[in-house]
C-alpha cells in the first residue's frame, strides 16, 4: 500500500477501488459470497422479469410482501445516521466526529437497498422513466409515492456528496471548508426524519388500512428506526474495531448504547399504546392485530413471527440498558443482532402483511415468500452489504492515512 | 420461433416490452386448437418482414405518452399500431375504440339487494367482455351471499359454490365503484389513472408501472394485478375493444372495471346489467332527470358501501 500522496480524481478513484479490494482471505471469502448471493438474485430476478410477479408468494389481497416490507425497513437504518450526524455536526462530538462517515456509508448502503426493494417490487421495471417529471409525468403532490421518490433521493445525494467532498479534501490533504458542505449537513438532519415520516405517510394516509391508519405509525417508525439503525451502525463499527486498524473509541459504543435505549424504550412504549388500542375496545378494526398477534380464522402463520420479534426487542433492550461488561464488543454485537432482528421482524413484514388482512372485502388468508423472492431479496441484501463494505473501506484508509499525516488534528475532522 | 427470437436480439428493449409472452400465450391456445399447420403460417411464414414491423411498432409504443396528454391523432396512431400488433402477434382482428366521453353525461349505477339471487350471471358475461385473464379466474364482480340482519359484505361468503337462491340469504355484488373522491386516483405516482369526465375511473395500462399503490389504497378492492401474463383462448377474445377498457393486458400492470367503457359509451349497459336474469342492475345516466338510475335513487331508500370514509361512490344499493 503505497503512501505517497497523489492528486487528482483518476487517482481518487483508483486509490479507492485497491483499497476497497485489499484485504486477507478472510475478505476475499466474504467478497465473494457477496458476489455469489448476488449473481444468484440476479438469475431469480431474470425469471422474475420473464415471468412476471407471479412467482413471488403475493396475491391480490396481499400485494405488497417481502420486498416493500424490506423497503420498509431499511428506510429506517438510513434515517438513522442522523443519530451520528447530529452529535457530530451540531453539538461537535469529538468521538462521534471520527466515525460519522462510516455512519453515513451505512445510509447510502441502506438507500441502495430501498431503491433496488422498490425497483424489483414493481410490475413494469422499464417504464419507470414514466415517472420522471419533464419526460414522464410525477403527480406531485397528490401521491405520497413521489414524495418519497424525492425524499429518497435526495438524502442518497445528501449522504453520498457530503462524504465524498470530506474524503475528496481529506485525500488531497486539505482541510474541508465548512461553509462548502455544513449547510448540507444540516439539511440532511431535517431531511433524515422527513424521509421516514415520509414512508410512513405512505401507509398511513390509507384509510382503506385501518391497521395502518393510524397516527401513531409515523413517530413509532422513527424510534424503532433510531434504535434498529445504530445497532446496524454498532454492528458495523464493532466488525471495524475487529478486523483493521482504526480505532474506534469505546466512548463510542457507550454514547450509541444510550442513543439505543432511549430509542428503544420510546419504540416499546409506543408499541404498548398500540396494543392497548386495539385490544381493550376489539373492533372490527382490530381483526389486521387479531391475524398479527393471535391468528384469525385458522390463519396464524404471522403469529410465531410476532412474538419472536417482541421478545427480541424486549432482550435486546434490557441488554442494552443493563450491560454489565461495560461495553464489551461480543456482549454489544449480540444485544444489537437481538434488537435489530426484533425490529426487522416486526416493522417488515410484521406492519406490512396484516395491512392487507383481512382485505377489504373481509377474506383472510396467508402469504408466504416464495423461494425465489427470498433469493432475489437476499440479492438486494448482499448488494448492499457490499455498497457498504466498498464505501467504509477506503474512506477509513483515508481517514487513517490524514490522521497520522496530521498529529497536531487531535481528531480526524474536529 | 428461435429463428424469429434472435431476429428481434438487437431490438431488446422493444422486445422487452412484456409482449413476448402474450405471444408465447398465443401459441399455446393455436395448439390447443390443434392447428399446428397455421400456427406455423402465421408465426414462420411472413418472415423477418413481420417480425422487423412489430419490432418498430412495440418500439414505437413503448415511447408514447399518457393517453391523456395525446391529441386525436396520437390517439389514432396508437390504436391502429394496437390493432396491427394483435393481428401480427395474434393473428385477431381486434376494432379498438378512443371514443371519447359524451356530454352530458355521468355514470351511475344501483344495485338491487332484494332481487339478486346471485346467479352470477353477470360475473359470467363480465369475465367475456372484458377479456379477463382465464388462468387465474379474474374476475371484476364479486357475488357475496350474506345472512339476514348483516348488510356489510366483508361478513358475507364471497365463495360460495352452491344452488342458489338459498333461504333466508341474501347476496350483494361489488366491483369498481367508480369514487368521485377516488383514493386510488390520488395514490398513482404516475397519473395512470384518472376519472373520466362521465365519472368511469380508467387505467392507462401503457402507463402503469405496477407499484399497486392504487390497490392498496382501495378501500373497497375495486382493483387487480396482472401477477403473470392473463390468458385467453384466442377464439374467446372479445374483437370490439377500447383502449381504456377491454383490451388485453399483459404481466405487470393493473385493471379493473371500466362500466364496460367500450359498451356505455355507444349507448349499450355494461355486460353485468345487460346480463342480469332478476334486474338487479340499474345503470343509467345520473344527469338524465328521466332515467331509471335517477328514479331508483329519488324513490328508493338507498345506501352506499363505506360512506364514512368519504370516496363518493357512484354505486348505489337499495331495497324494494
Amino acid at each position: 500500500m503505497t503512501t505517497e500522496p497523489k492528486k487528482g480524481h483518476v487517482a481518487f478513484v483508483s486509490d479507492c477501488i485497491r483499497w476497497f479490494l485489499a484485504g486477507g482471505l478472510v475478505f476475499k471469502i466474504y467478497l465473494a459470497t457477496l458476489l455469489i448471493v448476488m449473481g444468484v438474485g440476479v438469475y431469480a430476478y431474470g425469471r422474475q422479469f420473464q415471468e412476471g410477479l407471479m412467482i413471488t408468494g403475493m396475491s391480490d389481497i396481499i400485494s405488497w410482501g417481502l420486498y416493500i416490507s424490506n423497503f420498509t425497513f431499511f428506510v429506517g437504518v438510513a434515517a438513522a445516521a442522523v443519530m451520528l450526524i447530529l452529535p457530530a455536526y451540531v453539538y461537535k462530538d469529538k468521538d462521534f466526529h471520527a466515525v460519522v462517515i462510516i455512519g453515513e456509508g451505512v445510509a447510502v448502503g441502506a438507500l441502495v437497498m430501498c431503491l433496488l426493494f422498490i425497483t424489483v417490487d414493481m410490475g413494469g421495471p422499464i417504464k419507470l422513466w414514466h415517472m420522471i417529471p419533464g419526460i414522464g409525468l410525477f403527480n406531485w403532490p397528490s401521491s405520497i409515492l413521489t414524495w418519497d421518490v424525492l425524499v429518497l433521493s435526495g438524502y442518497l445525494a445528501l449522504n453520498g456528496l457530503v462524504p465524498l467532498y470530506i474524503l475528496y479534501s481529506y485525500y488531497h490533504e486539505r482541510e474541508p471548508v465548512g461553509w462548502k458542505y455544513q449547510p448540507f449537513v444540516f439539511l440532511s438532519i431535517f431531511w433524515a426524519i422527513a424521509i421516514h415520516m415520509v414512508t410512513a405517510f405512505l401507509y398511513q394516509g390509507l384509510p382503506a388500512r385501518p391497521f395502518w391508519d393510524n397516527p401513531l405509525l409515523g413517530p413509532r417508525f422513527l424510534a424503532s428506526a433510531f434504535a434498529a439503525g445504530p445497532a446496524v451502525i454498532m454492528m458495523v463499527f464493532i466488525a471495524i474495531k475487529e478486523k483493521t486498524n482504526f480505532p474506534i473509541d469505546t466512548n463510542i459504543f457507550f454514547k450509541l448504547k444510550r442513543i439505543i435505549v432511549v430509542a428503544a424504550v420510546i419504540n416499546l412504549v409506543m408499541l404498548f399504546s398500540e396494543l392497548f388500542k386495539e385490544f381493550y375496545t376489539f373492533t372490527h378494526h382490530s381483526l389486521a392485530a387479531q391475524y398479527l398477534y393471535f391468528g384469525l380464522e385458522g390463519h396464524d402463520s404471522l403469529v410465531p413471527w410476532i412474538w419472536t420479534a417482541i421478545a427480541l426487542n424486549v432482550l435486546g433492550t434490557l441488554l442494552f440498558a443493563f450491560d454489565p461488561t461495560k461495553c464489551n464488543p461480543r456482549y454489544l454485537m449480540v444485544a444489537a443482532i437481538s434488537l435489530f432482528t426484533g425490529i426487522w421482524i416486526e416493522k417488515g413484514f410484521g406492519l406490512i402483511i396484516p395491512g392487507f388482512v383481512p382485505s377489504p372485502m373481509g377474506e383472510v388468508v396467508d402469504y408466504t415468500p416464495s423461494s425465489l423472492e427470498i433469493l432475489i431479496t437476499l440479492g438486494v441484501l448482499a448488494t448492499g452489504m457490499l455498497v457498504v463494505t466498498l464505501l467504509i473501506k477506503p474512506a477509513l484508509v483515508i481517514l487513517l492515512r490524514y490522521t497520522e499525516r496530521h498529529p497536531e488534528q487531535e481528531k480526524v475532522g474536529s | 420461433m428461435d429463428h424469429g427470437k434472435k431476429k428481434n436480439a438487437p431490438l431488446r428493449t422493444a422486445g422487452l416490452l412484456a409482449n413476448k409472452c402474450t405471444r408465447r400465450s398465443f401459441l399455446k391456445g393455436v395448439s390447443i386448437a390443434a392447428a399446428a399447420g397455421s400456427a406455423g403460417l402465421v408465426t414462420g411464414g411472413c418472415g423477418s418482414v413481420a417480425s422487423s414491423e412489430e419490432a418498430k411498432l412495440k418500439w414505437q409504443e413503448f415511447f408514447k405518452k399518457n393517453y391523456r396528454l395525446m391529441t386525436q391523432e396520437e390517439k389514432n396512431a396508437t390504436v391502429e399500431r394496437l390493432e396491427r400488433l394483435a393481428k401480427l402477434q395474434r393473428g385477431l382482428d381486434i376494432q379498438m375504440s378512443n371514443q371519447a366521453p359524451i356530454n352530458n353525461v355521468l355514470y351511475g349505477y344501483a344495485f338491487n339487494v332484494t332481487r339478486c339471487k346471485g346467479y352470477m350471471d353477470c360475473v359470467a358475461a363480465c369475465v367475456k367482455e372484458n377479456n379477463l385473464d382465464r388462468r387465474t379466474k379474474t374476475q371484476y364482480i364479486r357475488i357475496f351471499e350474506l345472512d339476514p340482519g348483516k348488510l356489510d359484505p366483508t361478513s358475507g361468503d364471497g365463495k360460495y359454490f352452491h344452488e342458489v337462491p338459498v333461504q333466508d340469504k341474501f347476496y350483494m355484488g361489488v366491483q369498481c365503484f367508480h369514487c368521485e373522491n377516488a383514493p386510488c386516483i390520488r395514490a398513482c405516482p404516475t397519473k395512470a389513472t384518472w376519472r373520466e369526465p362521465d365519472g368511469i375511473v380508467v387505467v392507462d395500462y401503457d402507463w402503469c408501472i405496477g407499484c399497486r399503490y392504487c390497490l392498496a389504497a382501495c378501500p373497497y378492492w375495486g382493483r387487480r394485478f396482472n401477477w403473470g401474463n392473463p390468458v385467453v383462448p384466442k377464439e374467446e377474445i372479445n374483437t370490439k375493444q377500447h383502449y381504456l377498457g377491454n383490451r388485453m393486458r399483459w404481466k405487470g400492470v393493473m385493471e379493473k372495471c371500466t362500466f364496460c367503457i367500450q359498451r356505455t359509451r355507444q349507448g349499450k349497459l355494461p355486460a353485468c346489467a345487460d346480463a342480469c336474469p332478476t334486474g338487479s342492475r340499474v345503470f343509467g345516466n345520473l344527469l338524465d332527470p328521466d332515467s331509471e338510475i335517477r328514479f331508483v335513487l329519488q324513490n328508493k331508500k338507498v345506501f352506499r358501501f363505506k360512506e364514512d370514509l368519504n370516496t363518493d361512490p357512484k354505486f348505489w344499493y337499495f331495497m324494494d
